[in-house]
């Protein structure tokens, strides 16, 4: 809590609420705003996949990184939004993300410490297993066998885009989405 | 905002997962008790992103024709001599057809044959991709041209230029979803055309939908064209849908006509059928299949 620190800092001019408040809501607004644009009729090949993967990225960076910035509850909506988005059972995304979130809040503490590729590679890790819960829950709840190639290929292309979504966001983490520097 | 002490505000913040973590199972539940709540809630969130999807189609048309363009130039040539061929075959067809279409037109002269009325259709530009990983669908925006009420109802069938879409599923005030014949919810009663022996067409989220259930002794024939049948009231008979084609494991399954990949605009038809699902009631996705 920066307010709490002591120290001489600026007036509380409305101007300056203003830049706090856009960026404390900087990841909010970046992950939405990315989700819609992953959806975005370009047509791509499998472009279904990508909202659920930039949904994941997303999530498990600011939990390790900042995990003040996606609150549970935020994350809930978010997740809520990809699911009405999309045609899957509602409230399953929901669960999903909040899981990252809890198992990056978990292990922040060792992850953040780390440089970037043990990072990702636990971030991959996380995907997978997302990937991999989101076939069987898709599957128990239509009760039916899907087929598992979409969601490994879902876990892969987040696994890819991590990398690109990570540094833009530790650009802005560092920069724009810091209230420190309002 | 409210301060609180920080060991109230750590146990509260401990707790939000959890508390949220269990929303999120019963809303599985409830969206598959309650599948309405779950279409309202779909369809009003369509309604919002119909128009932003509507609106920045339109400038992302390069993007979307670069990504097209680059992916034809490796089919380039293949698709030439693809093309060639049909060509030399669709010659032949045509004089066929014709010689077909004059005859067809005299027999009906000479037994007062009653035509079937046109069927009546709205077309909407198709703003997005709805499905997501595990279904196959669109966005529709549909302005309600002055009418009163919307242009679309749930059941009605979607086709474009070339054949069978699929159906709309879902309707909110400026936006429809159509489900696509591909998605693995998808059932559509369809005749072969040369043995006249029904089937049932099955959406696998692949490209293409599986054919199953025809009858003992006349099994489906490569290259043979499917049209849907008007077996459970669903469908109109003689709609377009695809050619058989069998896979490596002996499996007939249908390349439909429709561009399901890249579609742009659809037509909506009003054929007045309400088989399988009644104006206004609600048929959970799993009930859909029967």
């Amino acid at each position: 809590m920066p307010e709490r620190l002591p120290g001489i800092r600026p007036r509380q001019s409305p101007w300056r609420r203003l830049d706090i408040a856009a960026r404390h809501s900087f990841p909010t607004a970046c992950t939405v705003v990315l989700l819609l644009l992953a959806r975005a009729p370009i047509g791509l090949p499998s472009q279904a996949q990508l909202q659920p993967a930039v949904a994941l990225a997303s999530v498990f960076f600011w939990s390790v990184f900042r995990p003040t910035a996606l609150p549970p509850a935020v994350i809930f909506a978010i997740g809520l939004l990809l699911d009405l988005i999309g045609l899957g059972p509602i409230g399953l995304w929901v669960f999903l993300l909040l899981a990252v979130h809890g198992v990056a809040v978990r292990f922040r503490r060792t992850l953040a410490r780390q440089g970037f590729l043990l990072v990702w590679l636990a971030f991959d890790a996380t995907a997978a297993l997302a990937a991999l819960l989101s076939w069987l829950g898709t599957s128990l709840l239509n009760w039916e066998f899907l087929p598992l190639g979409p969601a490994l290929f879902e876990a892969v292309l987040a696994a890819s885009i991590y990398p690109a979504l990570s540094t833009l966001l530790t650009h802005a983490h560092r920069t724009i989405a810091d209230p420190g520097q309002a | 905002m409210i301060r609180l002490s920080i060991p109230v505000r750590q146990a509260l913040a401990r707790l939000t997962l959890p508390v949220l973590i269990t929303a999120s199972f019963g809303m599985m539940l409830l969206g598959k008790a309650d599948a309405l709540l779950a279409e309202r809630a779909r369809a009003s969130l369509g309604d919002v992103l119909a128009p932003i999807y509507g609106a920045i189609a339109t400038p992302l048309m390069p993007v979307r024709n670069a990504f097209a363009d680059a992916t034809d130039l490796f089919t380039l040539r293949a698709e030439n001599a693809r093309l060639r061929d049909e060509n030399a075959t669709l010659r032949r067809w045509q004089a066929v057809a014709m010689a077909l279409d004059a005859e067809n037109a005299t027999l009906k002269a000479n037994l007062h044959w009653i035509p079937a009325p046109p069927a009546s259709f709205v077309t909407a530009r198709v703003v997005d991709d709805a499905g997501g990983v595990y279904a196959r669908a669109v966005l529709l925006a549909i302005g309600n041209n002055g009418l009163s009420g919307s242009p679309v109802s749930k059941g009605q069938v979607a086709l474009d230029q070339q054949g069978l879409v699929g159906r709309v599923i879902e309707v909110g005030q400026r936006s429809a979803r159509v489900m696509l014949i591909t998605d693995i919810n998808s059932r559509v009663p369809v005749t072969m055309e040369a043995t006249r022996a029904r089937a049932l067409l099955i959406g696998t989220n692949n490209g293409r939908p599986r054919l199953m259930y025809w009858p003992e002794g006349s099994p489906p024939v490569e290259g043979e064209r499917i049209v849907t049948s008007a077996e459970a009231n669903a469908f109109p008979a003689g709609l377009p849908v695809g050619t058989v084609h069998y896979t490596a494991g002996h499996i007939p399954e249908v390349q439909p006509f429709a561009r399901l990949d890249r579609l742009e605009v659809v037509r909506i038809f009003d054929y007045g059928l309400h088989g399988l699902i009644p104006p206004d009631a609600v048929v959970r996705p799993t009930d859909r299949r029967k």
